[in-house]
This record gives structure tokens, sequence and C-alpha cells, in this order.
């Protein structure tokens, strides 16, 4: 069967991710939230410390962390400290406790390395199974509160005047989060998880005129960076998640590259006198 | 018919006490503006109406299923988020391109419905947001500042627009504004706002009373001299020169 071949699991893991992270990813970009996803992200190491504890299954534990985190990180915003600082405490000593707490697992041998960089060559078809529910999940979500998550957006005075509550909003998306966090933890592990989220969109800013189209570009660069960068490390012997996202990269600096010679070319090309508007 | 009643408002935001007892009633087809220093809680009156805040203590009572068109102080777009004009105005819902169409012309915004967001001048962008605020076509239009950050030509334009909307609309409209002369002219009523209604009543009223005269001090007789030049007849006096 085709799914016996790791590198056809691989790739299906990562292109799922990518699409789940898309429409997320872009609204992460466009609330300046880059911070919360990656303090949301570093605290599902203390989901799997956890989860090793309890004996639950790693998603369970790691969904409902950074579900937590993300939680907590909404309500403690404005209270007193500055979002930045907020997330860069929650962030770091999420991670530090987490390193901490998996040292206290006695008798469980866990590889920290592929919860740190992920390891998509060793995703079985369970795991498989188990992203694929999580993508399905996210897209549904985001499709059903497409337009009033764009509204929560750009202002929360308008969204409550059209019946919106931007907090509840808000805790879907926290939601939307935690989803792709936990099935993106085995594919590109925790630290690279942001990366996945906020390269592609913004990748994808430079040619798009709507919301939508910079969200289905974000899905097609994401997947685009997976397989490529599978194929990457294949010949070249590299590290996997890392060379999906170094080739996430070159894609969003290529694109700005694009926009940039495209503006200065609209420039150069429209009539003396007359600004650009 | 009454659009909107409040009775005994209070709005407590934090340690602060921003409204206290607030009461107004909003008749269709009037233009009710408040006016009142910074920080005098003008615009967490607007909010509280329109659902963003809570209030603390008391009622406020609108007729089931009106609809309100709301223009908020500020729209701060992010040059990360792309969005044309024609997307905007089918946020959340979808409408016709017929009933875009006629929003943007009554607000005389045409021809802006391909152009990004961010690309928008500051009168571009509030023409746009009074489009948007009467698309549905509202029993009641809510207008923080509508006019802050334009040029005179631009404000005296934004409330020729506003006065076309209303009629054809037949709305009330509640707003906010600082600019005290256009305020008197085009106001069938102004509140003079500063934590509690200091007085309220017709432009002319509340221009000599003494509350409203503490409260804006000089600004007051430049008003007033623009107010009556106004009405006057052609001879009417120059404003004071400054």
């Amino acid at each position: 069967m085709i799914l016996d071949d790791f590198l056809v699991r691989a790739a299906l893991a990562g292109v799922g991710v990518a699409f789940s992270a898309a429409p997320l990813g872009c609204f992460v970009v466009w609330r300046r939230m880059a911070y919360f996803g990656d303090a949301t992200a570093h605290a599902a190491i203390l989901g799997v410390a956890l989860s090793l504890v309890l004996s639950t299954s790693i998603f369970a534990g790691v969904l409902v962390i950074a579900m937590v985190m993300a939680t907590l990180v909404s309500l403690l915003s404005g209270r007193g400290y500055a979002m930045d600082t907020l997330l860069g405490v929650l962030a770091h000593s999420a991670l530090a406790f987490g390193l901490v707490a998996v040292s206290f697992v006695s008798g469980v041998r866990i590889d920290l390395m592929a919860y740190l960089f992920g390891d998509i060559l060793a995703v079985g078809k369970s795991d498989l199974v188990l992203i694929w529910f999580g993508v399905v999940f996210v897209l549904g979500l985001m499709r059903w509160r497409w337009s009033n998550l764009l509204m929560a957006t750009l202002n929360t005075d308008l969204a409550y005047a059209c019946g919106i509550d931007p907090r509840r909003e808000q805790l879907v998306l926290n939601l939307a989060l935690a989803v792709v966090v936990a099935v993106a933890i085995k594919v590109v592990g925790v630290l690279l998880i942001a990366a996945l989220l906020i390269i592609p969109a913004a990748a994808a800013r430079t040619f798009s005129r709507t919301p939508e189209v910079m969200a289905l570009l974000a899905a097609v660069t994401g997947a685009l960076a997976t397989i490529g960068g599978l194929q990457a490390a294949y010949w070249l012997d590299t590290p996997t998640g890392p060379t999906i996202v170094s080739l996430a990269t070159i894609l969003f600096m290529s694109s700005g590259f694009v926009g940039l010679t495209r503006r200065r070319l609209s420039r150069g090309m429209s009539p003396p006198g007359r600004g650009s508007g | 018919m009454k659009l909107l009643r409040i009775e005994h408002l209070d709005v407590v935001r934090g340690d602060h006490l921003i409204l206290q007892d607030v009461h107004l009633v909003l008749e269709r087809g009037e233009i009710v503006t408040i006016v009142g220093p910074n920080g005098s809680g003008k615009t967490t009156l607007l909010k509280t109406i329109v659902g963003a805040l809570g209030p603390t203590r008391g009622m406020i009572e609108m007729p089931r299923g009106l609809t309100i068109g709301y223009v908020p102080q500020r729209l701060h777009l992010d040059a990360t988020l792309p969005l044309t004009v024609a997307r905007f105005m089918n946020l959340p819902r979808r409408h016709s391109s017929h009933h875009v169409d006629r929003a943007l012309k009554r607000a005389g915004s045409e021809g802006l419905i391909h152009r990004q967001m961010s690309d928008l001048s500051g009168g571009q962008l509030q023409r746009v947001l009074l489009a948007r605020a009467v698309l549905e076509s509202p029993d009641l239009l809510i207008l923080d500042e509508p006019t802050q950050g334009l040029d005179q030509w631009g404000i005296a334009d934004f409330y020729r627009q506003l006065d076309s909307v209303r009629h054809e609309l037949g709305c009330g409209v509640l707003m906010v504004s600082h600019e005290l002369h256009v305020v008197m002219r085009t106001s069938d009523r102004v509140i003079c706002l500063n934590r509690t209604i200091c007085c309220e009543g017709t432009p002319e009223r509340v221009a000599s009373s003494p509350a409203y005269l503490a409260m804006f001090g000089h600004d007051t007789e430049e008003a007033l001299a623009l107010y009556r030049h106004d009405h006057a007849s052609s001879t009417a006096p120059l404003g004071p020169l400054s």
C-alpha cells in the first residue's frame, strides 16, 4: 500500500499541517500575535511531560496545555503588563517548566529532540489519521467562523455593533491554535511550529487582495515548502523539519523580492506629478 | 417614535466612574450631537449603546429589530490584512452588489469599490465607513467623531453627505463631534456631556448656557459667531479676528 512508504506518510502529514496552519497563520499575522503562537507551542513540552506522567495520549496532553496557555495569555493581557513582556515570560517559562517536568519522569525514555524539532519521517498511520482529523476540524472551524473572525480582527467595536463577541472569536482562535500545535508537534516540533504558521502567510501577503486569497496562497506555499523540503532533506541528508522551514523562508524572501520589484516598477511607470495615492 | 431611551446609566471602567446617571431620548429623524471635553465619556456612551461595553447600572431601551449603523472613532487598518472596499462592505454578511453600490453612492464614495482599504485617504476611509454604516438602511446611525483628521472642506462635505443620507433614510443620528461650529449648524439637539449631562437642548440654548460656557470658554464665541452668521442675512458680521 502506498501509505507504507514513510516518505508518502511524511508528505501527507506535512501537507495536512500546512493546510490547517495556513488560515490560522493569517490570523496570527493580522492580529500581530506571532509570539502568542510561540508561547502556545512552547507550552506543548509541558503537555508532553504531563501526558507521560498521567499516561494519557500525547495529543490530548498537548491539546489541553496549549489551550490552557492560550486562554491564560488572553486573560492576563491588558492587566498591567505589556503583551510582549507577558508572552516572553510565559513562552520561555512554559518551555523551562516543561523540560524540568520531563526530567522528573523516571522509567520512561523520551526523545526530547523529537518533540523540540519534530520527526516527520517517523509519522505512523495512526499519527496520520490523528493529524487529518485535526486538519478537518480546524478547517471546518475556520470556515464556520471566518466572517466573524475577520470582523473581530478588523475592529472590536464594529464587531460588537454587528452582534459578534470578539472574546468568543478569540477563544475559537485559541482552540484552533491548540489543535494545530498538537497535530504539528510530531511534524515540525515545538520550536518550529510558529514558523510554519507565520512564514507561509507572510509570503502570501504580497500577492493577495482579499483575506481569502491570502489564506489560500498561504496553504499552497506551506504545502510547496513541505513537499519540496522533504525532497531536499532526502537529497541533502539534512534534518527534515528545519529544511521545510528554510524552504518556506526562501519562498517568503522570493515573494518579498517580487513585491518590492513590482512596487518599484509601478512607481517608475506612473506619470510624473501624480502620486500613487 | 422613540429609537433610543437611556435612563440612569452608570458606566464604571476599572476604578473610574466614567458615566453617571445619564438620561437620553432620541426620536426618529433627529440629529443629536454630543459635545464635551476629552475624557468626558462621549465614546464610552456610544460604545455602551452599540453593546461594546456593558452598563454598570441603568437601562438602555431600543425597539425590537432596530438596526444600528455604527462608525467607530478610529479604524486602525493593519497593512498585513489585504482587504478591498468590496470585501469590507460584505463583512460579516454578504449583500447584493446592487445594495453595496447604492450604499457607496449614498456616502459619496463611488469608484472606490476595488481599492484596498489601507490605501484610502482619511476622507475616503470615513466615507467608506459611512457607506458600510448605511448599508442595511439603519434606523439609527451612531457616529463617533466621523470627521476626525479631515480638513475643513472634507468636514463640510462629510456633513452634507450625512444630511442627505439622513433625509433619504429618515433615520435618527447620534454623534460625537468636536467641530463646534458645524455641530451648532447641523444638529437638532446638542447634549453637553462631562461624565454626566450638564446641559442639553437646541444648539442656541446650549451655547448660551453657563455650563457650556464654563466648559468651552473662548471657543464658544467663535462657534456662536459662525452660528449666527449662518442664520443671518448676507450682511452678517464677520467672526472675531484673532
